[in-house]
C-alpha cells in the first residue's frame, strides 16, 4: 500500500540521519571513514549489541576487499540500514541480565566475589581484555566487601545509562 | 554406574554450558555500555572544544572588526580620533618610564601579619621549592613579592633569544609539558612524580599556563621562579594565552583583580611586558623544535630569530607598520586571491568564512557559529551610519573591559592622528612590527596540524593556519629537525602524535574540559631525543592524581 511504502521510507531516512551522526563523531578527518576500530562502537550506540564473534561477521562486510583499516561510510550505511530494520541484535533486557548473573552465583548468594568475576568475565564466554576487566572491576567492586552485589550493580548501570 | 555419572556428566555439562552463555551475556551487555559511553564522551567533547573555539572565534572577529574600523574610518572630530587611538593602541614609550618607577614595588609594605612565602633575590633553589611549598598549602603571595617576581623576570627574558636553543649534554633528561591553564594541581603533580627542576633536570614549559584555571597566578610565581633559578635548564615558551587582551576574556585578569585587589592593575600591567618578552619557541639540540602551536607553509625560523618579539604585546590586535596606500591597495587585492594569506575580515562580502566553506574539525559544525556577525554585512557600507554605530558599541565593549581591569590604555600617537609629532610618530611607526613580523608570529602561536595536506587559514580559531604533513616536512627538511613539539589542543589521552609521527601535541592540564574529561601527559626526551610520554589524571573520587606510562 502507498502508506506503509511511505512510512517504511520515512522510517528509512530516520536511520539514515541517525546512522550518519553516530559515524561523523569519528570521522576525524571529515572523509567519510572511520577507522575499523571504532565500528563497535558505533554500531552499539545505534541500539544494537552484538556479541564480539557477530561484530566481526559485520566488520567484514563493511571493510573494503582489501582492508585497508578503515570503513567507507558508503559502505556501512546499508549494511547498518538494514540492521537496525531487521532489528537485529536487541540489547539485552533488565531481568535476563540479572538471571545472567544468577547464573554464576551458583550458591545464591546475591553477589559474586572480585575473583569469581574476574575468572567468569576472563575465561569463560569471549573474554574480556585485561583493560576490559579493570574498567569492569573499578565501578563494579565494592572494595570493602571485595565483591559484586549483581543487582545494586546492574540498577546502578542502568541509572547511569538513562 | 551407568545412569548416575552420565547425568552426573550430564548436568555438569549443562552448568559449564550455561555458565559460559552466562558470561557471554553479561560480557555482550558490558560492551554495549561501554561504547555508548564512549559515544557520549565523544559527543561531549566535540561540543566542549567547539565552545572553546567558537569563543576564541569570536574574540578575534570582534578585534578584527574593530581594527578594521580603525584602518578605515577617520573620525571628524579630533575628539573622537583621539579617544579611538587611545583605546585600541598599545602605550609601550610610557610604560616602560613607568617600569622605572615601579621598582617601587619596593615601596609596598608587607605586614608583620603576613604568613606566606617571603622572597628575596637573587633567588635560591630553595625558595622556588618553598613557593611550591606554599602554593601546595593554598597560600599566597604578597604583591609586593609578585612585582618583584615579575619585575626580575622581565631582566632575565629581556636578555634571552626568540628560540632557545638547548643542548641535552649538560643535563640528562628534558621533560617538555604543554598546556597548564592555571591547574595548580596539575603542576605540582608533575614536579612530584617526575622531581623539580634541578641543574640536572630540563624542563621546557609550551605555553598556555594561564587562564581557564583558578591558579594561573600561582603556576607564572613557581614558573618563573624556577626559571630564575636555573636559567639555562627551565625554559619557557609563550603560548597564544600570554596575552592580556585574551585574558581580559578567559578568566587570568579576573584571577588577579580578585586575588590582587589593591595591586592587581599594576600587576597586570606589568605581566603585559613579561609576557611580550616570552621566548617564542625551544630548540632542543638543532633537532627539536618545540612551539605552541604549529607552523604554517611560510613559517621562517630565520625571520623569527630576527624579530624584536617583545612588539608583539598582544597577537589579538596589532597596529602593524603603516604601508602607502598603493601598497596596502596592492596587499588587499593579493590577499582576495591567496586564502592561506589569512582569512579576509568575515564582515568583509568578499570574506569566504561564512557557511559557505564549512570547516569541521571531528562533528563540530562550523556552520552554525561562523554565524554569529553582530552587525549585518550589506554591500557598502555606509561610513558615518557605521562608525556612529560602531562608536557605540565601542564605548560599550570598552566600558566592560575597563571595569574588569581598571585599566586605562594610554594611547601612542599613531599614523593617520594630525595630532601626532612627527618624530613621535616615526618611532612609534618602528616600534610597531611588520605585517609579516606579526603573522609568522601568530602561525606558530595558534596553528593546528590538520590531517590533510595543505595549509589553510584556521578560521575555527581565527588565527593561524591549519598546516598538514607536507607543511610539516618542508620544515623539518628546511631546517635540518627531526620533530615538532606543539601544544595548544586538548587531546583524551594528554598527548597525540600525527603527521607520521613528526608532530607531537602534548598537553598538561587533565580534566580539562569537566572532571573525567581527557588525561594530562608530558613528554621526556632521553638520548637520541626519543620521546617517553608519562601520563595522569585527578581522580574524582579521591582527588589523588594516579600516574599511567
Amino acid at each position: 500500500m502507498a502508506d506503509e511504502k511511505d512510512r517504511e521510507e520515512i522510517i528509512v531516512a530516520e536511520f539514515h540521519k541517525k546512522i550518519k551522526e553516530a559515524f561523523e563523531v569519528f570521522d576525524h578527518e571529515s572523509n567519510n571513514t572511520v577507522d575499523v576500530r571504532e565500528i563497535g562502537t558505533i554500531i552499539r550506540s545505534l541500539g544494537c549489541c552484538p556479541t564480539e564473534g557477530e561484530l566481526h561477521d559485520l566488520i567484514a562486510e563493511v571493510e573494503e576487499e582489501e582492508p585497508t583499516g578503515y570503513i567507507r561510510f558508503e559502505k556501512f550505511l546499508p549494511v547498518m540500514t538494514e540492521i537496525l530494520l531487521e532489528r537485529k541484535y536487541r540489547p539485552i533486557p533488565e531481568d535476563v541480565l540479572l538471571r545472567a548473573f544468577e547464573v554464576l552465583d551458583s550458591a545464591k548468594r546475591g553477589f559474586l566475589t572480585k575473583e569469581e568475576l574476574i575468572k567468569y568475565m576472563t575465561e569463560e564466554g569471549e573474554p574480556f581484555s585485561q583493560e576490559e576487566m579493570e574498567e569492569m572491576l573499578s565501578a563494579a567492586i565494592d572494595p570493602e566487601s571485595n565483591s559484586i552485589n549483581y543487582k545494586d550493580y546492574i540498577t546502578m548501570m542502568v541509572i547511569d545509562e538513562n | 554406574m551407568g545412569s548416575g555419572t552420565s547425568t552426573q556428566h550430564h548436568f555438569a555439562f549443562q552448568n559449564a554450558e550455561r555458565a559460559f552463555k552466562a558470561a557471554a551475556l553479561i560480557q555482550r551487555w558490558y560492551r554495549r555500555y561501554v561504547a555508548r559511553l564512549e559515544m557520549r564522551r565523544r559527543c561531549t567533547w566535540s561540543i566542549f572544544q567547539s565552545i572553546e573555539y567558537a569563543g576564541q572565534q569570536d574574540q578575534v572577529k570582534l578585534h578584527d572588526f574593530f581594527s578594521y574600523l580603525m584602518d578605515h574610518f577617520i573620525p571628524s572630530s579630533h575628539n573622537d580620533r583621539d579617544f579611538l587611538t587611545r583605546i585600541f593602541t598599545e602605550d609601550r614609550f610610557a610604560q616602560d618610564s613607568k617600569m622605572e618607577k615601579c621598582s617601587d614595588y619596593e615601596s609596598i609594605e608587607v605586614p608583620d601579619s603576613y604568613t606566606g612565602p617571603r622572597l628575596s633575590f637573587p633567588l635560591l633553589p630553595d625558595h622556588a621549592t618553598a613557593l611550591v611549598e606554599a602554593f601546595r598549602l593554598k597560600q599566597q603571595l604578597h604583591a609586593r613579592y609578585v612585582l618583584n617576581l615579575l619585575y626580575e623576570t622581565k631582566k632575565h627574558l629581556v636578555q634571552l633569544p626568540n628560540i632557545n636553543r638547548v643542548s641535552t649534554c649538560y643535563s640528562e633528561e628534558i621533560t617538555v609539558c604543554g598546556d597548564l591553564h592555571g591547574q595548580l594541581d596539575d603542576l605540582i603533580f608533575i614536579f612530584y612524580k617526575n622531581g623539580l627542576p634541578s641543574p640536572e633536570r630540563s624542563y621546557v614549559f609550551n605555553g598556555d599556563f594561564v587562564d581557564r584555571g583558578k591558579d594561573s597566578v600561582e603556576i607564572l610565581m613557581i614558573l618563573f621562579a624556577f626559571m630564575l633559578v636555573y636559567p639555562k635548564e627551565f625554559h619557557l615558551n609563550r603560548g597564544n594565552h600570554e596575552d592580556h587582551m585574551v585574558n581580559l576574556r578567559y578568566g587570568f585578569t579576573k584571577e588577579v583583580m580578585n586575588k590582587y585587589k589593591i595591586h592587581g592593575k599594576e600587576i597586570l600591567r606589568t605581566l603585559q611586558d613579561v609576557f611580550c618578552w616570552l621566548p617564542l619557541a625551544t630548540l632542543i639540540d638543532e633537532k627539536v623544535l618545540i612551539l605552541h602551536g604549529g607552523v604554517s607553509d611560510i613559517t621562517d625560523l630565520e625571520l623569527l630569530d630576527k624579530i624584536e618579539r617583545s612588539k608583539i604585546v598582544s597577537t589579538m590586535r596589532c597596529k602593524t607598520r603603516q604601508k602607502s596606500e598603493k601598497q596596502m591597495e596592492e596587499k588587499r587585492k593579493a590577499n582576495q586571491k591567496s586564502s592561506a594569506q589569512g582569512p579576509i575580515p568575515w564582515f568583509l562580502p568578499e570574506s569566504r568564512s561564512l557557511p559557505s566553506s564549512p570547516l569541521r574539525l571531528g562533528s563540530y559544525k562550523a556552520q552554525k557559529t561562523s554565524r554569529s556577525s553582530s552587525i549585518p554585512c550589506s554591500g557598502s557600507l555606509d561610513g558615518r551610519e557605521l562608525s556612529r554605530q560602531v562608536r557605540s558599541s565601542v564605548e560599550l565593549e570598552l566600558e566592560r573591559c575597563r571595569q574588569q581591569a581598571g585599566l586605562l590604555v594610554t594611547g601612542e600617537k599613531e599614523g593617520p592622528s594630525r595630532s601626532a609629532s612627527e618624530a613621535d610618530s616615526e618611532a612609534g611607526e618602528l616600534r610597531k612590527p611588520t605585517q609579516e613580523e606579526w603573522r609568522q608570529v601568530v602561525d606558530i602561536l595558534w596553528s593546528d596540524p590538520m590531517a590533510q595536506e595543505g595549509c589553510k587559514a584556521n578560521t575555527i580559531r581565527g588565527g593561524g593556519c591549519y598546516f598538514g604533513p607536507d607543511v610539516t616536512q618542508q620544515l623539518l627538511q628546511k631546517y635540518n629537525l627531526q620533530f615538532l613539539i606543539r601544544s595548544h589542543e586538548c587531546k583524551p589521552e594528554g598527548y597525540e602524535f600525527c603527521h607520521n609521527r613528526k608532530v607531537l601535541t602534548i598537553f598538561s592540564a587533565s580534566n580539562y574540559y569537566e572532571v573525567g574529561s581527557n588525561r594530562g601527559a608530558y613528554v621526556k626526551l632521553g638520548p637520541a631525543l626519543t620521546p617517553h610520554i608519562v601520563q595522569y589524571q585527578a581522580n574524582k573520587v579521591t582527588h589523588t592524581l594516579t600516574m599511567r606510562q
